[in-house]
């Protein structure tokens, strides 16, 4: 679906309220939105929400052998899909360019920040590595895509568990998670994108903005950065032109930022690994909220199963027998056969002959000599109404080519089948013996 | 659509089970749905049954393009995508069940040349996964608005080695039974609108099966 063009009036109107100062949905210059991180029962599975805008993470491992030039380092893949939920506009092949600025934007935070030691991820140097893939997918568009994107990849990263693994000399054991509880990965600092919008050629500046104010914003600075203060990426897209000072501003703002956020990321990990811990409900089922009108809980129910094998003999005892599905096979003539009767003509009743109703025999089992020919079945077939002619092919009467008998007009001997125009059903048989052939 | 739901809805009989001979009172995990989660679908709706969970929006009826638009109703399309990695084949005919279904119950003749999307997200997977998407399909397409003639929902059952039947089986369950069925029913009748199979049975079993699910069935009709 092509994207909804955003009106002229709509457009001024964003951009008057932005030079004074005020936000459509109630908040300052440099308030975000609120976060809400939820896990699921998987470990490495988490949904953030950055005011509407929702993602799902998960996160998963997997032994390969290593890349050739790095040959004791895991491997990471970092994978960000625009789900068509997330916007209209989102159709596979239509959002390249986003998903690719996006992804490229978050690999550069991740995998160049090297938050996560890969040498550990090593099991046996040159031979087997632990591949770690992170999937994102976006399920609601509503600003700052990329914000929400690597809060829900630095969560999922901590809280997932590989598998432990031991090496023995030759001898590598791998630990199902029931043997073994399994081991974090080992991550240094969390680094969190900060999406920066300019308006009016970088005089006014917006954090996190939402999906109205991107629509009409100039341009887009993204810092990643983590709670050290240390810049792991930055980007300036659109281009605005920025001075100095508007950076270092914006970077002293990402800094405060970052803090809350993971502060934010600490605690919620915290409360999960608590309440798992101590045996609590967990997972995603905890996080729909009770007592409200859109939502529906229902605990474990009993399912009366008693009267259901009663109920199936009577059905069954009601019920027709089954046709005989499995038609045997028709020898027309040595090395000419025929199994079953084919589908019915789709090509339009012309004229609608009667239909006999299926008694669910479809061929008779016939069963021949090599030699000779059955051609008993001509007469069987009951209200035949005059035979209609209306096929335009050229070959209307099927002939079967034999040495030493005369060419004879055959119809398929069918009892009670249904009745179809004799000539289009000759045409079609003589169809499927040549694909046979 | 937004309707109080009571919490004590009853699961066909609910109360104590009287185990059969062959199938003992079995219990469905515990299921929850919310509705309108999502900002900018025209429907969307979470479905969880037990651990496995899947959320479905809804768009429609929109645009469509003109390669794809039926002169005398709406195209349905449906798109199920994993949590892991890209969608591949299983994912191909589940979205043809999940269609098949919406399109016996959805009324596309209201909206001609129009296009109703289905977008389903596997939010995790603890078994029943086919039967865990009607639902959420169901629910989503109630969200949107899109006129039905009847809601409907997904049952799965498994069979296991000795002709027990489990409701609603989690992925252990689901690797040692002989034979899984997922079928769609529909609320007003609880007629069968779909049912996909897998592995071994006798069809006096799957009678047995059909009716536990239509036993079930006018529980999840209550949720609509």
């Amino acid at each position: 679906m092509k994207e909804t063009p955003l009106s002229n009036c709509e457009r001024r109107f964003l951009l008057r309220a932005i030079e004074e100062k005020k936000r459509l949905d109630g908040r300052q210059t440099y308030d975000y939105r609120n976060i809400r991180i939820s896990f699921g029962t998987d470990y490495g599975c988490c949904i953030v929400e950055l005011g509407k805008t929702r993602v799902l993470g998960q996160v998963s491992c997997e032994l390969v052998s290593p890349k050739l030039n790095r040959a004791t380092e895991g491997i990471l893949f970092f994978n960000l899909e625009l789900s068509q939920m997330a916007a209209p506009a989102f159709e596979p092949g239509r959002q390249s360019d986003l998903l690719v600025k996006l992804n490229r934007l978050l690999e550069r935070c991740l995998r160049n920040s090297k938050c996560i030691d890969t040498e550990s991820l090593c099991v046996v140097a040159g031979e087997k590595v632990w591949q770690i893939r992170v999937d994102l997918h976006l399920l609601n568009h509503d600003g700052n895509i990329i914000d929400a994107a690597s809060i829900a990849a630095i969560v999922a990263l901590c809280h997932f568990r590989r598998p432990d693994v031991s090496v023995q000399g030759e001898e590598v054991t791998l630990y199902t998670p029931e043997e073994r509880d399994p081991v974090p990965l080992s991550i240094h600092h969390m680094p969190i994108c900060i999406s920066f919008a300019f308006f009016q050629q970088g005089t006014y500046l917006l954090v996190d903005p939402n999906e109205r104010e991107e629509r009409v914003m100039d341009g887009l600075l993204v810092i990643a950065m983590n709670k050290h203060r240390e810049i792991c990426t930055i980007q300036s897209s659109g281009g605005i032109m920025l001075l100095k000072d508007q950076v270092l501003r914006c970077s002293k703002i990402a800094g405060v930022k970052v803090a809350e956020i993971t502060d934010l990321i600490q605690k919620a990990l915290e409360n999960d690994q608590k309440v798992r811990k101590e045996g609590g409900k967990f997972g995603f089922a905890e996080s729909i909220a009770n007592q409200r009108i859109t939502a529906f809980k229902m605990e474990k129910a009993s399912v009366d199963t008693s009267n259901i094998e009663e109920k199936a003999e009577e059905i069954i005892a009601e019920a027709e027998p089954p046709p005989e599905v499995v038609s045997k096979p028709v020898l027309w003539t040595p090395g000419t056969a025929q199994i079953g009767d084919g589908i019915e003509n789709s090509w339009g009743d012309l004229e609608d002959s009667e239909k006999e109703e299926e008694e669910g025999g479809i061929d008779e089992a016939v069963i021949l000599d090599d030699t000779k020919m059955d051609t008993g079945g001509v007469s069987d077939i009951g209200n035949q109404g005059a035979p209609i002619v209306l096929s335009d092919s050229e070959e209307e009467e099927m002939i079967i080519l034999e040495p030493d008998k005369n060419p004879k007009k055959i119809r398929a001997q069918t009892t009670n089948a249904k009745e179809k125009a004799p000539s289009k059903s000759q045409v079609k048989r003589r169809k499927k013996k040549r694909t046979a052939n | 659509m937004e309707i109080a739901k009571r919490a004590d809805a009853e699961l066909g009989a609910g109360t104590a089970a009287e185990p059969g001979p062959r199938s003992p009172g079995c219990s469905l995990r515990h299921f929850a749905c919310e509705q309108n989660l999502l900002s900018r679908p025209d429907g969307s709706a979470s479905f969880l049954q037990g651990d496995t969970s899947v959320l479905a929006g809804v768009y429609g009826p929109a645009e469509v393009k003109v390669s794809k638009e039926i002169f005398n109703k709406a195209t349905l399309e449906v798109i199920l995508r994993p949590k892991i990695g890209l969608p591949g084949v299983a994912e191909k005919s589940r979205e043809r069940l999940i269609r098949n279904t919406c399109e016996a119950v959805v009324l596309g003749a209201l909206h001609p040349r129009t296009s109703i999307t289905v977008v389903l997200q596997v939010v995790s997977d603890a078994g029943s996964l086919l039967a865990c998407c009607l639902n959420a399909a169901c629910m989503a397409l109630v969200d949107a608005g899109v006129p039905m003639r009847a809601l409907f929902c997904g049952v799965s059952c498994a069979l296991d080695s000795d002709g027990n039947l489990v409701l609603g089986p989690t992925t252990k369950q689901e690797k040692e039974a002989r034979a899984i069925l997922t079928f769609a029913l529909d609320s007003v009748e609880q007629k069968l609108l779909m049912s996909n199979t897998k592995g071994l049975y006798s069809d006096a079993e799957l009678q047995q099966c059909l009716a536990a699910a239509q036993d079930l069935s006018p529980g999840f009709g209550q949720l609509g």
